[in-house]
């Protein structure tokens, strides 16, 4: 397999986009709107305002954080398919600490349920890894399992033990206003941008920025980075060279999870200062959508989840605004965004192989 | 501990059905080497279809009919990614998912003016009674016991069930033996998407009678869950299915009650699965090359 020349890596991705905004287009008029204006809609929604890019990002944040997780256990040759769970466990232990732990002061309580989060989102990723690691199970069914079991157990937590006392939705009390993360409008205040406070947008994305950094870091520039990366490559080279195969597995997972995790802290600590239960609209499955897009690079999943959060706040007020075109579109432009650079991802590295007729290699 | 009772039964038996239906569907396709995550999305599709057709006909039957029909064509983009464009199994799956997620409530809204669900069925598929067995059941869950022994004479009876087969043992050797291993992958798929989209038509006009945002629920994965209990083959997808159907009553029948949280009996078929991948409860082999890239040109190594 030869590798693939830098403007490929990146042509795929934009016609994945091109194609599903193209077949969106098309399916906008089959149902009689018009096109360019659901797209102009779509459009100023997501950017024309300084409220709307706020929103753009606040969706975008979750995205960011799984896109990383799975991109992170994709260099590692896993598939993450579990960041759903892992993110779900992480959230109610986040809830959990924000109001148990009340007791400490804002400066050490917001790092720690930060650490028991990721934590969290680790040990539940951990898992699968070691089963891999240890009876050969391959991940992508046990993820999936995982996912199920930890939605049941929360579920089972939020709606018996932990329900808040006298509330009829599944829900926990508020976490301590010293688990608060500043939102925007507190933020940019002292930089004369007025936003009100009611916008969802939070330190948390800062947060998404800098993991973004790290996770290129560990990537590339670290050792654990590297045997991940050659794990994931070629694990028999790895091994043969060295690598400690079950170690690099068992890290890539964690590392995972805990990114994933961080979703909590958007959603627990930065917006809605409790565990709710079923706030995600299956931000673990759209990360996967969103690392493939992203090529499994920090800063393609950066813009691939930012490209995706501008359709979730534009597919709102395009539902709103419009007739017959409903926010479900967006889910529809992602799927086929995958389906085409899952067709073309093979492509990349086809085009450049020569073929052979005659006798093939002896092996 | 609660009495087992008929209604117990009944229910446990009315909810393996569309597992049933769905997890043979699976068993095609995973046999063929052809990995499918989509059973839950193809069962969507088939759902909304069944009610839409429905609506639009006014004949249930009709609505069976689209949601076989649209499970195939739903199925059939998965099979061009894999088979064609060589694409990732899984990644496929998950895109097939997150479309079924959005296209239906989208169709819903963009014609039938709701925020995703549609508008209740007038004649819902009804129930046929065997009288002579003292059954009364919809007519998709006899089908979906009849889907059992169709799967094991199709698969492990037929020429074609050995060429699927040795598809998803070892496509390279069927190849070279004059299997047309591509043909026999589009076959499994599009059975699969057959199979699932009736699983998903059971769920909206069956036993329900119009389609909900999201109505399957996990069932899909559920049902891919039961396929690997039962160890990839047609009697042991249809035990697990039942199994898990009973889970499901049961658990439904906890709601309430108090004793035992119905979430973790819910859970259990999720642990058990798991379980049986370890090789606790014995061991789980999927077909070889299940999941593997195949491409014609290349040998097995990728040279």
């Amino acid at each position: 397999m030869t590798k693939p020349t830098n403007i490929r890596v990146v042509l795929i991705p934009i016609l994945g986009i091109v194609i599903g905004i193209g077949l969106g287009a098309v399916i906008v008029r089959a149902i009689g709107e018009s096109p360019l204006e659901t797209g102009r809609l779509l459009f100023t929604s997501a950017f024309g305002s300084a409220k709307g890019r706020s929103h753009t990002l606040f969706y975008a944040t979750p995205l960011i954080f799984t896109g990383l997780a799975v991109a992170v256990g994709f260099r590692g040759g896993l598939f993450n398919i579990g960041a759903e769970g892992q993110l779900i466990l992480a959230a109610f232990v986040t809830a959990l600490a924000g109001i148990k732990l009340s007791f400490m002061p804002a400066w050490a309580l917001v790092p720690a349920c930060m650490l028991l989060a990721a934590a969290a989102g680790a040990a539940w990723a951990i898992i699968p890894a070691v089963l891999k690691v240890r009876f050969g199970v391959h991940e992508v069914i046990n993820t999936i399992m995982m996912n199920f079991i930890a939605i049941g157990i929360v579920n089972y937590l939020v709606t018996g033990p932990f329900l808040a006392p006298g509330d009829q939705i599944p829900e926990t009390a508020l976490i301590a206003e010293a688990a608060h993360i500043p939102r925007a409008a507190r933020l940019l205040a002292p930089f004369g941008v007025t936003l009100p406070s009611s916008v969802p947008l939070n330190a948390s994305f800062l947060l998404a920025i800098a993991a973004c950094c790290l996770v290129y870091v560990f990537l590339f520039r670290t050792k654990w980075g590297f045997e991940i990366r050659a794990v994931g490559l070629n694990p028999s080279a790895a091994r043969a060279a060295g690598i400690s195969v079950a170690k690099s597995i068992i890290l890539a997972m964690g590392v995972s999870g805990a990114l994933a995790a961080m979703v909590a802290i958007n959603e627990v600590m930065g917006y809605r200062y409790r565990y709710y239960d079923g706030f995600s609209p299956g931000y673990g499955f759209l990360g996967i959508a969103v690392a493939l897009l992203g090529r499994n690079h920090p800063f393609g999943v950066l813009c691939a989840a930012l490209l995706f959060g501008a359709l979730v706040q534009g597919g709102l007020t395009v539902d709103m605004l419009t007739e017959r075109v409903s926010k479900d579109i967006v889910y529809v432009v992602q799927g086929i965004i995958i389906v085409a650079v899952a067709s073309g991802a093979v492509l990349i590295h086809r085009r450049s192989r020569v073929k052979t007729r005659g006798v093939e290699n002896v092996d | 501990m609660l009495t087992m009772d008929f209604g117990l039964i009944n229910s446990g038996i009315r909810l393996a059905a569309p597992l049933t239906l769905a997890a043979i569907g699976g068993l095609f396709c995973e046999r063929s080497g052809i990995v499918n995550i989509a059973l839950e999305g193809l069962m969507l599709a088939g759902a909304f279809a069944a009610a839409a057709a429905t609506l639009w006909s006014g004949n249930p039957w009709f609505g069976v009919l689209m949601a076989a029909v649209t499970g195939a064509v739903v199925a059939l983009v998965h099979g061009v990614v894999c088979i064609k464009f060589k694409g990732n199994h899984i990644v496929s799956g998950i895109a097939i998912n997150i479309l079924a997620m959005g296209a239906p409530p989208f169709i819903a809204g963009a014609f039938f003016g709701t925020t995703g669900s549609t508008p209740d069925v007038a004649r819902s598929l009804g129930t046929w009674k065997i009288g002579w067995l003292g059954m009364e059941y919809s007519p998709l869950v006899y089908l979906s016991w009849l889907a059992v022994p169709f799967a094991y004479v199709l698969v492990f009876r037929t020429r074609f069930g050995l060429r699927l087969r040795a598809a998803g043992e070892n496509p390279w050797a069927a190849e070279a033996a004059g299997v047309n291993v591509g043909k026999v992958r589009y076959i499994a798929v599009l059975l699969s998407g057959v199979f699932a989209g009736l699983g998903g038509a059971f769920l909206s006009i069956g036993y329900g009678t119009s389609f909900v945002r999201n109505m399957t629920a996990g069932r899909g994965f559920l049902a891919l869950a039961a396929l690997i209990f039962g160890r990839w083959t047609p009697v042991g997808a249809f035990l697990g299915c039942l199994l898990f159907g009973f889970f499901d009553a049961f658990q439904i029948r906890l709601q309430g009650v108090g004793r035992i949280p119905p979430q973790f009996v819910q859970m259990i078929p999720y642990v058990v699965t798991m379980l049986v991948l370890v090789g606790f409860v014995g061991r789980a082999r999927p077909p070889a090359a299940l999941g593997k890239i195949y491409d014609r040109e290349l040998s097995s190594t990728g040279a």
